[in-house]
């Protein structure tokens, strides 16, 4: 299926978003994640299915003022 | 001191930690200034760069408080959803609540931010709104469940100071009981020293340092200056006078005309 990751269009296989982010290299990362505008808590992930057109966001922590 | 929702901090900087010219810089920064709390921020993360997972062990080895912004947020939708994610990754109740309502400036905008606030205050969160000096306003964010408020020194980045002293001092004298901080727009550690002696209890900058040529002096200077300002408005300033008074006594002056 076609997937938006961060703005850019990517195609995957994954079923779950624990699946995506395992499969895109995020593996134990500190990361939050949101899917079409939407958080997802970390609990969530594995559960959380995933379709075709879906934007997924994924922030980890950055500088800030 | 005001605590921050139950926290008493060890001194009113908070530092922000964008823009330094190197990672180690910065851990220069907030290591000579004692900062008490680090501003930090969310954004897209690379499977393969993983830049913010280096980011994250620096800051934990700063050993300061976290404060998470929404910085960049410009609908109630994101920046509550942004501060979502903020609280798991940074593990705090804690946001810095900016809800951006004009470019130029970079204005809060102040409906949206009380809106904001309200969402946030009743999912759990403690939150810091970068406000103006708007009295109905902080009365408004205050309503909405904030226990903190934090205007605007001057716009964002400016380096311009305390633009609007007046609105600043009548905000500390409207609001005895709230902890106050100023968020933005100061260039120099005497704009800081300024607005601990109106009564302030923190200052909250970045620019100032982090584009300073030797950022790690500049935050010291900047924490002294904060020290200075906040003993200055404990031991109670005389009031100033329009007409000289000699300060050395007149009685017992030798005639010599």
């Amino acid at each position: 299926m076609k997937l938006q990751l961060n703005g850019a269009p990517i195609e995957a296989d994954s079923a779950t978003l624990s699946d995506l982010l395992v499969a895109q290299g995020y593996g134990e990362a500190r990361v939050a994640t949101a899917v079409n505008g939407a958080f997802v808590p970390a609990t969530m992930r594995a559960t959380h299915t995933l379709n075709d057109g879906d934007q997924v966001e994924v922030l980890a922590p950055m500088q800030g003022g | 001191m005001r605590d921050f929702y139950g926290t008493t901090l060890n001194n009113g900087l908070m530092l922000g930690t964008a823009q330094y010219p190197s990672p180690a810089i910065l851990a220069d920064a907030f290591k000579r200034s004692g900062a008490s709390v680090a501003t930090v921020s969310l954004r897209r993360e690379s499977g393969q760069e993983r830049a913010g997972q280096d980011f994250w062990a620096l800051i934990k080895e700063l050993g300061t408080h976290i404060l998470p912004n929404t910085a960049g947020c410009h609908s109630v939708k994101e920046a509550v959803t942004t501060a979502h994610m903020a609280r798991e990754v940074f593990d705090t109740k804690w946001i810095k609540l900016e809800v951006i309502g004009e470019e130029d400036t970079l204005q809060p905008d102040v409906f949206g931010l009380v809106e904001a606030a309200r969402i946030l205050t009743e999912d759990g969160f403690q939150v810091f709104p970068y406000t103006t000096e708007d009295l109905v306003v902080a009365g408004k964010l205050l309503d909405a469940g904030c226990e903190v408020l934090m205007p605007w020194g001057a716009p964002i980045g400016s380096g311009q100071g305390l633009n609007n002293v007046f609105g600043l001092r009548a905000m500390r004298a409207h609001f005895p009981d709230v902890p106050l901080v100023i968020d933005a727009g100061l260039g120099l550690p005497s704009q800081a020293a300024q607005a601990m002696e109106l009564g302030y209890d923190a200052v909250l900058l970045n620019t100032a340092v982090a584009k300073a040529g030797d950022p790690a002096e500049m935050a010291e200077g900047f924490a002294m200056a904060v020290r200075a300002g906040q003993l200055a408005a404990t031991a109670d300033p005389m009031e100033p006078r329009d007409m000289a008074e000699p300060s050395t006594p007149v009685i017992g002056k030798a005639f010599l005309e």
